[in-house]
């Protein structure tokens, strides 16, 4: 089975997030895979376990996410390749990023492809549907399970608490959602061979693409931080009292009911 | 100022989602006195057409067909590009539902066109229209706009203000010719999790429980206040793991981000995961024994005892309230 993972490298989320002139400020942060994208490396790791075959992870980024692609080598990924975005001066938007993955996706031959619903920093998930598009085939995204049986695949999804039960053929691209497995952790022998296992870097002209049909088409104008909230009220007293003070902070400070 | 707006509108459960008309609501604003047209998928979905037209659409197709009953990709897709090449209009609004994701980047890229997604809020600022979107979990925003192709954004439900019921408005409704093929998707069944009753995604009032609601039997003061209020019942990571609730009511980063105007916080000491899911709420309220709970540091009102002696007291309260009102 050939198995593929989009993966992308994501500031960690227990970080505070700091703004300088519409910049975040990453210097110093703490990067890590994707929480959602671990979803889809341990689901890629599962069916190789239970159908054989490779699993290659794919990341558009620049070289400091290689160290999340090893990150997924050690989980259990067999190869790694980074579409470079060292070429591109202007913005990058999910146009651009589906854009690179869907030319090299050209010449590949794929059952699956996996990603994670969404990415936490950005939040849009626009990425994995928008390369399904690009490729023409099927997709099934906020997957909780998946059972393939030779070219069919029975899944259940995430709508949003309720549970949707599918069958779609292959090949299909599908994203992951929480519920689905618990990611294993890196072993020490898995970081070891990690090491030795191939890394690919590939930049525009290895994808025969032009920076001028990459442009992005969306332009962000500002970031911000939402206004500080006035420190919060302490309550005091004993539950009633509190309680009574409540109601009439609801009813005539915040005027919510 | 846009010719022409296409929205789409959302039936779940056999009930308009109010995200259809906050959608509505939006196309206005970037319409202006140009014409808002909703697009409503469905199987026999006719006698939504009214209330679309009532909160500020123009104009209402109707795709019904027994295979948009249950959502999948190529169905809604083909739909909507259909009715993208027959009405051709300037921009299209689709809510961040989980229909809305699935399908919405799949349009943005068939038509090489930029796209907003999740927005909360919007400006018209001459021919430009900006959304602004929550990042990083809503510890930060962007401004943002589509520069090339459609105007296209999809809109987080519960943010955006719909108009107001206008009985005496009227319009066209019509029927698109539905023509559906090659679907890859069979949706054999649709398992209900969901508590029925208030969507916790569009609730106005949530009333969350964590660790410290101890039991599933914990949570029954919770609905009981809930009900009181007509909100819907939510829940922790700790919670849901701790086997208190079913996963479908957990809210967080890995579960459901709420923006309600009020959000009860029951025993919930305050994880950034969960923090991420409910920091946007606009009135917030933390019940919880620990005075030290990281909860507190985001809760405009916080009562620091025992959740089972306020918890009660509160719908007392509430009941009172709402008899007066």
């Amino acid at each position: 089975m050939n198995i593929y993972v989009v993966m992308k490298r994501t500031f960690d989320t227990e970080e505070k997030v700091e703004i300088n002139d519409g910049i975040i400020d990453e210097e110093g942060a703490e990067f890590v895979i994707n929480p959602y994208d671990e979803y889809a490396i341990e689901e890629a790791i599962v069916l190789k376990e239970a159908h054989g075959g490779e699993i290659t992870v794919v990341t558009v980024g620049n070289e400091d996410a290689e160290k999340e692609l090893r990150t997924a080598l050690a989980m259990g990924a067999d190869q790694a390749v980074l579409l470079d975005t060292e070429d591109l001066d202007g913005e990058i938007d999910h146009y651009t990023i589906s854009e690179m993955l869907s030319a090299f996706f050209q010449d590949k031959e794929y059952d699956i492809i996996l990603g994670g619903n969404v990415a936490v920093d950005d939040g849009a998930g626009q990425v994995a549907p928008r390369l399904a598009e690009k490729l023409e085939i099927n997709q099934l995204t906020t997957i909780t399970k998946l059972d393939i049986d030779g070219e069919s695949a029975y899944i259940e999804r995430d709508v949003e608490g309720d549970v949707e039960i599918v069958e779609a053929n292959l090949p299909l691209l599908v994203t992951c959602q929480q519920g689905l497995n618990e990611p294993r952790y890196p072993s020490l022998p898995g970081i070891m061979k990690a090491k030795k296992k191939p890394l690919e870097t590939l930049d525009l002209d290895d994808l025969d693409l032009d920076e001028d049909d990459l442009e992005a088409k969306t332009r962000t104008v500002d970031r911000f931080l939402p206004p500080e909230k006035d420190a919060g009220k302490r309550l005091e007293g004993e539950p009633h009292e509190q309680v009574q003070e409540l109601m009439s902070l609801l009813k005539n400070e915040a005027k919510v009911i | 100022m846009a010719e022409k707006v296409l929205v789409l509108a959302e039936v779940r459960d056999g009930e308009l989602r109010n995200v259809s008309f906050e959608t509505i609501a939006a196309g206005r604003k970037i319409a202006g006195d140009n014409e808002v047209v909703a697009l409503l998928c469905g199987d026999q979905v006719s006698d939504f057409s009214e209330r679309l037209i009532h909160h500020g659409a123009d104009r209402v197709l109707l795709a019904e067909h027994s295979d948009l009953k249950n959502y999948t990709t190529d169905a809604y897709k083909q739909v909507i590009l259909q009715v993208l090449d027959e009405e051709s209009p300037d921009a299209l609004l689709i809510p961040h539902t989980s229909p809305g994701k699935d399908v919405a980047p799949r349009i943005a890229a068939k038509l090489n066109s930029g796209m907003v997604s999740d927005a909360v809020d919007l400006e018209v600022a001459g021919d430009e229209v900006i959304f602004t979107r929550p990042i990083y979990s809503g510890k930060a925003f962007e401004k943002q706009s589509v520069t090339s192709g459609l105007l296209f954004a999809t809109l987080r439900p519960n943010n955006i203000q719909p108009l107001e019921e206008d009985p005496s408005r009227s319009g066209e409704t019509s029927q698109v010719s539905v023509e559906l093929k090659d679907l890859r998707t069979v949706v054999k069944e649709v398992v209900k999790k969901t508590s029925g009753g208030v969507d916790l995604a569009e609730a106005n009032v949530i009333i969350a429980g964590g660790r410290g609601v101890k039991s599933e039997e914990g949570f029954k003061p919770l609905y009981e206040l809930a009900d009181v209020l007509g909100g819907a019942v939510g829940a922790s990571r700790g919670a849901c793991d701790a086997e208190y609730c079913d996963y479908s009511l957990q809210i967080g980063q890995t579960g459901k981000v709420v923006t309600p105007d009020l959000y009860i916080a029951v025993g919930i000491s305050g994880a950034i995961q969960h923090l991420a899911g409910m920091s946007n709420s606009k009135v917030i309220v933390a019940i919880n024994k620990d005075a030290e709970a990281p909860i507190f540091d985001v809760a405009d009102y916080s009562l620091t005892g025992d959740l089972f002696d306020i918890v009660p007291l509160l719908t007392e309260e509430f009941k009172k309230e709402m008899a007066g009102a």
